[in-house]
């Protein structure tokens, strides 16, 4: 069946709120509204309001009450509206929901899932289109993971529910209404990369957003004669380095790309893992395809800012030049 | 939803000044605003308040020797903290900040795991659910919405409400009057008002936020911020246990009967500095401090117990208290040297359920660093 990753998302949480009786969902807006994007529509109708929470407006409020509701054995689902919103919850995130099982010697298990929208492209306003998927993923005791496509995000979206460490769940806005086929099969390791294409001159690298551009950008380089290999990361934290490595041995040529900004960003991560275990294997630099060091632009400008399919093929000539 | 949703009752804030039972003078009488609970344990809370107060000077004779980092003093508090853990149940939360070594004793915690975060073997030294008293919180504020999330537990767990003591649950979250202040506390202030929440905030004033004073944090008394979240604000002597014991017995109450959430300012003072590492003769007249210490809470119950003509008192009861402070002073000093230097691999194994690939590839090479360092120290 071919539905768009909003309802995959929508099939995803149904699912887990029918199996555990201890999962909620919270956030703005996510009861009768069933969130501005409307991923937990109708869920609240189903499930009622004591497991669809409406908060009040307050994304520390939304993360730390999360962290006491898992405390007392419950495994709640926050959806922060936007990426550009996260921010407020950050103390509650990083000082605490990553940390106290680590303070605690491992007594305290803490299942939360923080649901962000992210990434641009869709033509809106300021805060409403970042990336911030560093700042976390640089935080040990974090899960950082992102889907590209509906299977994907029906698949992951229980996974995270499952697991017993906080994940940072990231959902490509830009991909929400793109549809693909959903089927109830065993999902793929969770926190594991997937190679999507095969290729044998080079590796391009991506996650969330930027997997279909890097697709589209294999396809036109076959048209050149040119093999890419596309892997699609899935979890920047923790990292299947392993896949990476694999490919890069082969090809010889890794690039890197997402819509982040470039320095210190999850592609400097990548970069330095890939020249300090495969450097006698490579042919060129591994490079960088990304965002510029500027906060994200005016949405107008945002096609010329964002990294695509053009600009991956100009860093391909480079890498295959040397 | 809120299922029980009772008034709002009106500001308790008080004409004229907290609520007092026990005056510095050692007299008791009654307060029109509370009544005092039948059958008090005087004697146990003199002595748990003695005990509280020997924890903390020993404590910091510990860090004067350079056997702990820092220590947050609770000398002049007791009376809030021990006031406040007597009115839990058992089955009641508490989420304390990194003050309340009263109630961590109160809630029966061996106080030698306090010490182990401020001797820098640990980052947390307890389980928070064996005696319900959760981690301390160094960051200003964060756990009041721990707190408020618990309590939304509760009532999904529907253990509000049904008139069984055993059973009905509510959650003591403790704060500073700097904490007031942070943005995070009003968001708990008010989660736990729109959706009517058993969890009651104690608030300990005591005055001073490091070297900012509580006029730099508001312009209204602590206890009158609640109604405007529309909850009851009450303001008791921090340096009365009756008073503490009282206020706070009445709020758990009525959160547990579904009642909802309280403030309770307790007026105190912190008679030393903010910690160890601090100077309060920078920013604190010394007549401030002298005029706080003669309100002292244990003298005052000490006044009472002796001069009040009770006869509950003799020699030998405060002879046993001093025997008992003994015992825990030796305790806490040989515990302390005791504590046991964290694990290196414990860092690695705690931060995931499953230590992932990376982390465990670091371990082994930390491992073998640590190990070569041992052979080559052999070797010398």
């Amino acid at each position: 069946m071919s539905i768009s990753m909003v309802k995959a998302l929508n099939n995803g949480l149904r699912k887990a709120l029918q199996d555990d009786p201890k999962v909620l969902l919270m956030g703005e807006d996510i009861g009768r509204l069933g969130g501005v994007f409307r991923v937990t529509d109708g869920l609240q109708k189903e499930f009622g309001s004591l497991r669809v929470i409406d908060t009040p407006l307050g994304e520390a409020g939304i993360v730390g009450s999360a962290i006491g509701l898992a405390m007392r054995g419950y495994r709640p689902v926050c959806e922060i509206q936007f990426d550009g919103f996260v921010y407020p919850a950050v103390n509650q995130i990083i000082s605490q929901l990553a940390k106290l099982r680590h303070r605690s010697g491992g007594v305290i298990t803490l299942p939360v899932v923080i649901r962000i929208p992210f990434g641009g492209g869709i033509g809106s306003i300021e805060h409403h289109s970042e990336s911030p998927e560093v700042y976390f993923a640089h935080t040990a005791g974090l899960k950082v993971v992102t889907c590209s496509n509906p299977q994907d995000a029906y698949d992951m979206i229980r996974q995270a529910v499952d697991d017993d460490d906080p994940v940072i769940f990231l959902e490509p806005k830009r991909h929400y209404w793109t549809k693909g086929e959903v089927t109830d099969r065993t999902p793929a390791p969770f926190a594991r990369a997937r190679v999507l294409r095969d290729g044998t001159d080079a590796t391009l690298i991506a996650y969330g957003p930027m997997v279909p551009a890097a697709l589209e950008a294999a396809e036109a380089a076959a048209e050149e004669g040119r093999s890419v290999e596309v892997i699609d990361l899935r979890s920047l934290s923790p990292l299947d380095l392993d896949t990476v490595r694999k490919s890069v041995h082969r090809t010889g040529r890794a690039l890197v790309t997402h819509e982040a900004s470039l320095s210190h960003g999850f592609g400097a991560e990548l970069a330095a893992r890939i020249q300090q275990e495969e450097f006698h294997f490579l042919e060129a630099p591994v490079l960088r395809i990304t965002g510029y060091d500027t906060p994200y632009p005016p949405s107008r400008l945002e096609s010329d800012w964002l990294p695509g399919v053009d600009r991956i093929l100009d860093a391909l000539d480079h890498s295959l030049s040397y | 939803m809120p299922r029980r949703q009772s008034k709002p009752t009106d500001d308790a804030q008080p004409a004229d000044g907290p609520i007092q039972f026990l005056s510095p003078e050692g007299i008791l009488g009654p307060d029109s605003r509370l009544e005092l609970p039948p059958a008090i344990d005087l004697l146990a809370l003199y002595r748990d308040m003695a005990l509280v107060r020997r924890l903390d000077s020993e404590a910091i004779a510990l860090q004067r020797q350079g056997e702990l980092g820092l220590w947050p003093s609770l000398r002049g508090q007791e009376a809030a903290q021990v006031g406040a853990a007597y009115a839990l149940a058992e089955q009641d939360m508490v989420f304390p900040t990194y003050r309340e070594h009263g109630v961590a004793w109160c809630r029966g915690l061996d106080p030698v795991s306090l010490l182990g975060l401020f001797r820098g073997s640990t980052l947390g030294g307890w389980n928070p659910y064996e005696r319900r008293f959760g981690l301390y919180t160094l960051v200003i504020g964060a756990q009041t919405l721990h707190a408020v999330g618990y309590a939304m537990g509760l009532v999904r767990d529907d253990v509000i409400g049904s008139g069984d003591g055993t059973r009905d649950t509510a959650v003591l979250v403790f704060l500073g009057d700097g904490a007031l202040s942070e943005g995070e506390t009003n968001e708990a202030f008010l989660w736990a008002a729109a959706q009517n929440l058993p969890v009651v905030f104690f608030c300990q004033n005591n005055q001073w936020a490091i070297s900012a004073p509580y006029s730099v944090q508001s312009r209204v008394p602590v206890a009158q911020r609640a109604a405007g979240f529309g909850f009851p604000g009450v303001s008791v002597d921090g340096n009365d246990v009756l008073a503490c014991l009282a206020a706070t017995r009445e709020a758990l109450t009525r959160a547990r009967s579904g009642g909802g959430p309280t403030l309770i300012e307790a007026v105190t003072y912190r008679i030393n500095a903010h910690t160890t590492a601090d100077d309060a003769t920078r920013y604190r007249p010394s007549a401030e401090t002298d005029e706080w210490t003669a309100k002292d809470p244990l003298e005052r119950l000490r006044l009472h117990l002796t001069a009040s003509g009770e006869g509950v008192v003799d020699e030998e009861y405060f002879a046993d208290i001093e025997r008992r402070e003994q015992e825990l002073a030796e305790r806490l000093r040989a515990g302390c040297r005791a504590l046991p230097p964290p694990d290196d691999a414990s860092s690695f194994e705690n931060t995931y359920t499953d230590m992932p690939v990376e982390l465990r590839r670091q371990l082994a090479e930390h491992s073998q660093y640590l190990a070569a360092g041992q052979e080559i120290g052999a070797v010398r």
